[in-house]
């Protein structure tokens, strides 16, 4: 990572604390890159889905963004939550293989169907409240905004933006629980 | 759920909860102080020489080490809150208060006859001592965990003692207005024990309250 390439993701950073959706997609998908790349270099032996990582990283950086200084460097706060969760995922993945795995050989022996990306929002969004639920899908799954959303389901703008706010704390919090 | 719809559902959420982790931390320690004044005008309050007491350099001098021990804690707190944040100087710094006291307890062993090292290392009240400075910091190291989890400390046990330690300086400077040992001997063993308690109990409530 160059020091140009900092130097932007901090100005789409602090654009997106400002209200940028824009920019906070932009500077999102960078990080997401820049984890990614982390965690592929580091999770040798599997075990644990990179993918998981990135998303659970995506989300910490959401839920604790008012921890990065503005005028500092973004990179090496980024890479130092990346690191944390990182270390967190191997952590919970070693202690679930200890206690589980006599009690689910059945299940494991079962052949893995290929629906992966399904499962994976069947399980972010499993936990949620139904109203925070379908905001999720609607904002995530099928790219509406948050106006468009509203009138699908009838609700206010404001109770969209804090069933959206709650819903991604809720997945946040279940990741960790998994 | 595919990671550019997450980063779609995140992005959406840009508005929310735009707050300064700054501002919750000076409210943190305000509140801290508060609650630390009140248990200690409970349980002690100041001794009852007080204005006498404070013109004597061993009395004062109990301050200038707490006191140095709350500002160099806090700035390591206050680093380990925030992912990456160098640690590096405000480590170095913590070495302060301790440097202070040490450099008392060599004058008190060169001004001091060895007759009387003893009495003023046992003191007149050692065990009020080790129980207060817990007891008053108690209620500080609970805000400070709390404001703690609002940021996102990647070493949690040690984040958990800072604010401890943190607990125990801003404990012992009002708990210093009480206690009527002086002497750096006393200060450096008994003010230092009843520091550490609070220091392992932050490190172990950290690993367990502070994960994120």
């Amino acid at each position: 990572m160059t020091r140009t390439d900092d130097a932007e993701l901090a100005r789409l950073f602090r654009a997106a604390i400002s209200g940028d959706e824009g920019a906070y997609a932009a500077f999102l998908d960078g990080v997401a890159q820049l984890v990614r790349g982390y965690c592929r270099r580091r999770i040798v032996h599997g075990g644990v889905e990179p993918e998981d990582v990135v998303q659970e990283v995506l989300l910490a950086i959401h839920l604790k963004r008012h921890t990065w200084r503005q005028d500092e460097a973004v990179t090496p706060w980024v890479y130092a939550i990346a690191r944390y969760k990182l270390i967190d995922a191997f952590r919970r993945r070693g202690k679930r293989i200890e206690v589980d795995i006599a009690d689910f050989a059945e299940t494991l022996a079962e052949p893995e169907k290929d629906e992966v990306g399904e499962r994976d929002i069947g399980r972010a969004l499993d936990g949620l409240a139904p109203v925070q639920r379908s905001v999720v899908a609607s904002v995530s799954v099928e790219g509406a905004s948050i106006g468009e959303t509203a009138n699908a389901l009838g609700m206010t703008e404001t109770a969209v933006r804090v069933a959206l706010h709650r819903g991604l704390k809720a997945i946040a919090h279940r990741f960790r629980q998994d | 759920m595919e990671t550019k719809n997450l980063i779609t559902a995140i992005s959406s959420d840009a508005a929310a909860g735009r707050r300064s982790f700054g501002t919750l931390l000076r409210a943190a320690f305000v509140a801290a102080s508060v609650i630390a004044a009140v248990v200690f005008s409970v349980v002690a309050g100041p001794r009852a020489d007080f204005a006498a007491a404070a013109e004597t350099w061993r009395f004062l001098l109990k301050f200038v080490v707490t006191l140095a021990l709350v500002a160099t804690s806090g700035a390591v707190a206050i680093a380990l809150a925030r992912p990456g944040a160098r640690l590096g100087m405000r480590v170095a710094l913590l070495a302060a208060a301790p440097a202070i006291l040490l450099g008392a307890v060599l004058i008190e062993l060169t001004t001091i006859a060895p007759s009387e090292w003893a009495t003023r290392l046992v003191g007149t009240n050692n065990m009020v001592c080790l129980t207060l400075i817990p007891l008053i910091g108690l209620g500080p190291l609970a805000i400070f965990l709390v404001a703690m989890r609002q940021g996102a400390p990647t070493r949690p046990s040690l984040a958990g003692a800072a604010c401890g330690l943190l607990a125990g300086g801003l404990a012992a400077t009002l708990y210093a207005a009480h206690c009527f040992d002086d002497s750096p001997f006393f200060v450096a063993t008994w003010y230092t024990l009843a520091i550490a308690i609070l220091t392992v109990v932050g490190a172990i409530a950290g690993r367990y309250v502070l994960r994120w």
